[in-house]
């Protein structure tokens, strides 16, 4: 793989994390990570739908008018949060209820319109699909991470499993509304301190 | 459900953007000052309102009776943007003064996931017209309470001196937190 194919797919994953450093996306980051599986779940769902759409826009790019290349962006995108939908609720009807509205609302989710007008609108195909896969990995391992810190600290389990005893007494606040807050502020701030470090 | 409780509960209890989750971009983005939060908030009552009208009919007039319920999302997301988009041009021709104060704010509403997010709960929870009208205004009113909220917390906050760390997106979030956690007082209220 040439210098700019790794490039392109490893900047999402750390450098220009969606979750951490640019900060899109927060809608489902805070709405469905009380879980870490919650977490994996969405950040799949939304990295399938970012190739998909990277891809379609990457295709037809040439075609689309400069004027109305946003809604065309839109119906492209939505298109395939359509059939994601359906499928999740067809194969994860379990997952499909927990994650709710913000499945149809992967849509207005910014890192997939920001891509396609960032990304996909100006290379080619196969470039697209390695943004794609790098940003939406990025996105997955900020809302699993995210899962992980919120479900120790307010459950008490790991992907499920329990390891505080029977009479444990978790932070609950961190499964809370305010607690999906204040563990995003704390994640970011110590990547925040890392990046500093590095540098 | 009563009219009144659906404002008590879209404003208070479920508040949208604080323990919903929806709308948090422009919650976090342009809430730096109480001037351009207020802007955003009617803005959004006008727009969110507007579109729960509209989808509301669109989906029982148009998609019900053609069995096209799927086609909900995309719809919808059309619905909004173009809504969105008539809405300045009118505005722009009818109302200068008010096109000055809330234009800015009209084309990032469009990526807003609250109002889709509304017009798409409004159906699940299978509301009638007048319903589903005051259950967008409610909804609306509820995140103009947060951002200008939010926003007068973080004018004070900005003029204290904080460690690296914390500043920017860090304490924004951590402020939210605490917010959201005083409306979690109201919690219980009505069931």
């Amino acid at each position: 793989m040439d210098k700019t194919s790794y490039e392109n797919l490893t900047r999402g994953l750390i450098r220009e994390n969606p979750t951490f450093v640019m900060l899109l996306g927060m809608c489902p980051t805070l709405g469905v990570t009380t879980s870490a599986s919650n977490g994996v779940g969405m950040g799949l769902a939304t990295l399938f739908v970012l190739i998909l759409s990277n891809i379609a826009i990457s295709a037809v790019k040439r075609i689309i008018p400069d004027m109305v290349r946003i809604p065309c962006y839109i119906v492209i995108i939505a298109s395939f949060v359509t059939v994601v939908d359906l499928l999740m609720a067809a194969y994860l009807p379990a997952l499909h209820a927990r994650l709710g509205i913000f499945i149809p609302l992967i849509v207005v989710n910014c890192i997939i319109l920001g891509r396609a007008e960032a990304f996909a609108s100006k290379n080619n195909i196969y470039q697209s699909v390695l943004d794609a896969v790098g940003m939406g990995l990025g996105f997955t391992l900020g809302l699993t991470s995210l899962g992980i810190v919120r479900e120790i600290l307010g459950a008490g389990s790991i992907f499920g499993w329990s390891f505080l005893g029977e009479n444990a007494d978790p932070v609950l606040l961190f499964i809370m509304p305010p607690g999906a807050f204040m563990a995003l502020a704390g994640l970011i701030m110590l990547v925040n301190k890392l990046r500093r470090a590095k540098q | 459900m009563s009219y009144l409780m659906i404002f008590i509960s879209a404003i208070f209890v479920n508040n949208i953007v604080l323990s919903q989750f929806l709308g948090i971009c422009p919650f976090l983005g342009v809430s730096k000052k109480v001037s351009t939060a207020l802007g955003m908030g009617f803005a959004v009552m006008f727009v969110m309102t507007l579109s729960a009208i509209v989808t509301f009919l669109i989906y029982y007039k148009l998609l019900v009776p053609c069995d096209l319920t799927f086609m909900i999302t995309v719809v919808f997301i059309l619905v909004i943007a173009s809504l969105v988009q008539m809405v300045e041009i009118i505005l722009k021709k009818v109302s200068p003064p008010l096109y000055q104060a809330l234009g800015i704010f009209l084309p990032l509403i469009t990526t807003n996931c609250a109002v889709l997010g509304v017009a798409i709960l409004a159906i699940q929870k299978q509301f009638g017209l007048l319903s589903s009208v005051c259950y967008g205004l409610a909804n609306a009113m509820g995140f103009t309470l947060a951002i200008v909220l939010f926003a007068g917390l973080r004018e004070r906050m900005s003029r204290t001196r904080l460690p690296q760390a914390i500043q920017g997106a860090p304490i924004a979030l951590l402020t939210a937190g605490l917010l959201s956690m005083a409306f979690m007082g109201f919690a219980g209220i009505g069931n």
